[in-house]
């Protein structure tokens, strides 16, 4: 039986990153780690938002370099999922702005979804099934973030902002189609934000082997079962990277040599962007790969889950290229900041008006 | 200092995406839009999206801000040529004020541009950066 997956594929991909960065010994520096600890978490940098940006204008930015190279009309596009979770109003879609912003509206759907760092992957998969069914020729999926930390907690050496965007259409028009999807879903109590708090809480003892890996290693060995394939397939694997260390580690679980995760791990370099994680891997792992080539995805999201693709790239990737700034382009492309501009920028410092 | 939100709602296009008008009378360009052409006084004119990129003509840095803008002082302003000669004023972003210089490529992105305090209204809107090179 022909799996729905594969009528549909990625006709355009974008990312972004923004220019302003944080080094991790900064981080050492002002809260009194041990200078071992960027590197025990394999952290060099990470990318930090501007004054002006957030993760509508950031997931924008990603968006529109999707769209520059799908070479779509942008009106065909008739869903535009954005996942994030660091929405600019608790109450007001996001992927409305985005849309109108980008010549999409009126006639589309448009919703931002919530499940931790994997709600733009969710997006991806409804994206499949809409595209797959025939209801719609176009659809988008935004994974954006200006991921938040507890100032001095440990997930403030990584968290960090930027955005990927994918949108997905025909195989036949495709850089790259879809050999199938596989999604795993517990509820784990890893890492959570509540309602008006400023910053998530880690569940400790859950964080590693309960959530990220039991998760990842579940959705990846189920699609492979399901698509009769193995590590030794693929050419390229790409996982949610909370930090430099992990993605490796899960990897090396999973069968991957380093040399097949390191193409897709950004993490060192820019940060945790939470929902852009996985997917500005991916959007890296497309801009250096070649026809024929495979590739695994698996975003992870806490609370817990983890979705895995297959995806093989097409012929018409190599042209589709350089229509839009390289995820390599955006890392190079900096100016370090410290601790007080960082604070100013992430609004940690709090000001009054009278 | 408060916008008004239906006005803000109304030209949403020209903050968002860069639309002016273009005189059906003498085919010059306008932005901000303009329902009048201000050239020829002609009162029939048609939307056209302006080309993104374009190159800045002069800037000044503004160290004193309005109440609201601390946050992303120094604000500068740029006045840009775009490619097709329309001129636009705007401002500058991801740039220091030692690093912006006229002559200077940049390009149109969308930024936060106001925010109605902090439980009222974000504006959007256009702001031009050092073009990326690709």
């Amino acid at each position: 039986m022909t799996r729905p997956e594969s009528k549909t594929g990625i006709v355009g991909w974008g990312a972004y990153v923004p220019r302003y960065r944080l080094k991790a010994e900064e981080v050492v520096r002002v809260w009194g780690f041990e200078k071992s600890m960027p590197q025990n978490l394999f952290i060099i940098e990470k990318a930090v938002g501007g004054p002006d940006e957030d993760a509508l204008t950031i997931g924008w930015e990603a968006a529109r370099n999707a769209l520059m190279r799908a070479q779509v009309d942008p009106a065909e596009i008739k869903a535009v999922f954005f996942g994030t979770e660091s929405k600019p109003y608790a109450v007001k879609p996001s992927a409305t702005v985005i849309a109108e912003a980008l010549g999409i509206t009126p006639v589309t759907m448009a919703s931002d979804l919530e499940f931790a760092c994997r709600a733009g992957s969710e997006g991806l998969r409804a994206s499949i099934g809409l595209v797959s069914s025939g209801m719609m020729k176009y659809a988008m999926a935004i994974g954006s973030d200006t991921a938040q930390a507890n100032p001095g907690d440990v997930l403030e050496f990584t968290a960090s902002s930027g955005a990927a965007a994918f949108i997905v259409g025909p195989r036949e028009e495709s850089v790259a189609y879809f050999e199938g999807s596989y999604t795993y879903v517990t509820d784990t109590p890893d890492f959570w934000r509540r309602g008006l708090s400023p910053y998530p809480l880690h569940g400790e003892g859950f964080t590693g082997e309960p959530a990220y890996f039991h998760h990842i290693i579940s959705a990846v060995k189920g699609l492979f079962e399901e698509l009769g394939l193995g590590p030794e397939d693929f050419d390229y694997a790409v996982f949610h990277q909370p930090n430099g260390k992990f993605p490796l580690r899960v990897g090396k679980k999973l069968g991957f040599p380093k040399e097949k995760v390191m193409p897709g791990l950004v993490t060192p370099w820019i940060g945790n962007t939470y929902n852009g994680s996985a997917f500005i891997g991916l959007a890296k792992v497309l801009d250096q790969a070649r026809p024929g080539q495979r590739i695994l995805v698996a975003p992870f999201g806490s609370g817990a889950g983890s979705d895995a693709y297959s995806l093989v790239v097409t012929d018409k990737i190599e042209e589709k290229k350089p229509l839009a700034p390289t995820v390599e382009d955006y890392i190079r492309r900096k100016i370090y900041i410290d601790y007080s501009l960082y604070s100013r920028f992430r609004g940690i410092i709090r000001r009054i008006t009278a | 200092m408060k916008l008004s939100i239906p006005r803000f709602w109304r030209e949403r296009a020209s903050h968002y995406r860069l639309v002016g008008s273009r005189c059906k009378s003498c085919g010059k360009i306008s932005y901000p839009p303009k329902p009048v052409c201000p050239y020829c006084g002609h009162r029939e004119t048609e939307e056209v999206e302006l080309p993104r990129r374009g190159r800045v003509l002069s800037y000044t840095v503004i160290y004193t801000v309005p109440d609201g803008f601390r946050k992303y002082a120094p604000l500068i302003l740029g006045l840009v040529e775009l490619e097709n000669g329309v001129r636009v004023v705007a401002p500058l972003t991801d740039v220091m004020p030692h690093e912006v210089r006229t002559g200077m490529k940049v390009e149109a992105v969308l930024r936060r541009v106001q925010e109605d305090g902090e439980h009222g209204v974000i504006y959007y809107g256009v702001k031009f950066r050092p073009s990326m090179e690709y």
